[in-house]
């Protein structure tokens, strides 16, 4: 799912400048499950902007609500008073939901209270692991159900490089933390599963023009469109 | 670490040495509200009045079936309607009556202090505690040092004319507080213990 983490206060401070109404709007879909940007991540914003108004002096009105998917038209109308209402919003929401917000009240101005970051594995409770970049050409069903794009530093689609070592990546996380090296990862998995020969066969080249790096992508289901 | 970092460190030090602490202003009765447990600081609290332990009648209590039910919402509406201080009174940890409700709650208080800190508010302002159901001597000792700790932070920045702390509290928590039985009693005996 779609993971997001909190801006720091001092960001949204800024992007709310000196506007005097704010409504706080959070998205009940997957930044409410990864705990970031919900209802209930709503409203303790909109109780933090307050609590700083009062100590700063400034007369400021911050209201919270909450639509059950940002990303969604129908679910927007059920909060189209409130934002109206509104000098600023501040979504809660993935990106998607932050721009739908953005695109359904243009011209309201509508700010980013978090940082969309991955989509992310729930692997426990409360952690959460990237397992895909959307790349639109997937190609696990040659590397044993391990994504190489996201996993391997480089995303090195034939095989590790020689930063390999013991099953680990020469490359660290952000805290120093060991990163698996997936081309072990993938190797072991496909030992398991009886399908080491996969690593020696030839595969055409990745059409990365599927990706994001071949400009905004588009997907129509004509099949499903309303008549 | 270099010598350029030490130097900073140790004068971060003494500068923190060296600040005076804020005077304490007497007349400053601060409102202070306690989310207790059922089955621990909430029956210390009657130990305590039975006892006719003294501590101060600044702490208001709100009863709930365990400190796991508190939300990270509930503390800062609580600051938020102008409480000088909060704090979480539960189970000794690892005799939670739910297991592990007194070590949520204990999480959710340490993220409170981190939003404080973001934004320029004592931490210190909120706490947790643990007690069992039979330390009524350490139920009047921990409402008399958290008493005496936000007498010297001062009043919270946020005061709302008008707004009782204690009401949003319970409003925020809506069904999860349970009702005060025992409130008016503890009550009279608290001021009785103020008057001796």
């Amino acid at each position: 799912m779609i993971t997001a983490e909190r801006k720091p206060l001092d960001e949204i401070l800024e992007l709310v400048g000196d506007k005097k109404k704010v409504l706080v709007a959070g998205c009940d879909t997957c930044v409410a499950i990864c705990l970031t940007g919900g209802e209930k991540e709503a409203e303790i914003l909109a109780s933090e902007l307050r609590i700083l108004a009062e100590k700063d002096g400034r007369a400021i009105e911050v209201e919270h609500t909450a639509a059950i998917r940002q990303c969604e038209w129908e679910y927007l109308d059920m909060i189209a008073e409130k934002v109206e209402a509104a000098d600023v919003v501040l979504s809660m929401a993935c990106g998607i939901g932050i721009q739908s917000l953005a695109e359904k009240f243009a011209p309201q101005l509508v700010m980013p209270a978090v940082n969309t970051n991955m989509l992310g594995m729930p692997q426990e409770h409360a952690v959460w692991l990237e397992r895909c970049v959307a790349c639109g050409e997937c190609r696990i069903g040659l590397t044993g159900g391990i994504c190489p794009v996201v996993r391997c530093s480089k995303s090195l689609m034939n095989g590790p490089c020689g930063g390999s070592h013991d099953g680990l990546c020469e490359v660290t996380g952000p805290e120093k933390e060991e990163i698996e090296c997936a081309w072990a990862l993938i190797w072991e998995r496909l030992k398991a599963q009886g399908r080491e020969e996969l690593m020696f066969t030839e595969r055409p080249p990745k059409n990365w023009s599927k990706s994001s790096s071949g400009g905004p992508r588009k997907m129509v289901r004509e099949e499903a469109k309303p008549v | 670490m270099a010598d350029a970092e030490v130097k900073a460190a140790d004068e971060a030090v003494a500068v923190a040495e060296e600040a005076p602490k804020r005077p304490v202003d007497p007349s400053f009765e601060p409102e202070i509200i306690v989310f207790a447990c059922h089955y621990c600081a909430y029956a210390a609290a009657d130990l305590a009045g039975s006892m006719r332990l003294q501590y101060p009648s600044n702490i208001r209590m709100i009863k709930l079936p365990c400190t796991g039910k508190l939300e990270v919402i509930h503390l800062l509406r609580a600051i938020e309607a102008g409480a000088d201080g909060v704090y979480a009174a539960g189970c000794l940890e690892g005799e939670c009556h739910y297991l592990k409700g007194n070590l949520w709650a204990r999480k959710r208080v340490d993220h409170v202090k981190d939003l404080l800190t973001e934004m320029g508010i004592e931490p210190e302002r909120v706490e947790m505690y643990n007690m069992s159901s039979a330390m009524g001597a350490k139920f009047a000792e921990v409402a008399t040092e958290f008493t005496q700790r936000i007498k010297e932070l001062g009043p919270n920045p946020v005061k709302r004319e008008g707004v009782s702390p204690h009401a949003a509290a319970r409003e925020a928590l809506g069904d999860v507080a349970m009702p005060d039985e025992t409130q008016a009693s503890a009550a009279a005996t608290v001021e009785e213990g103020h008057a001796e």
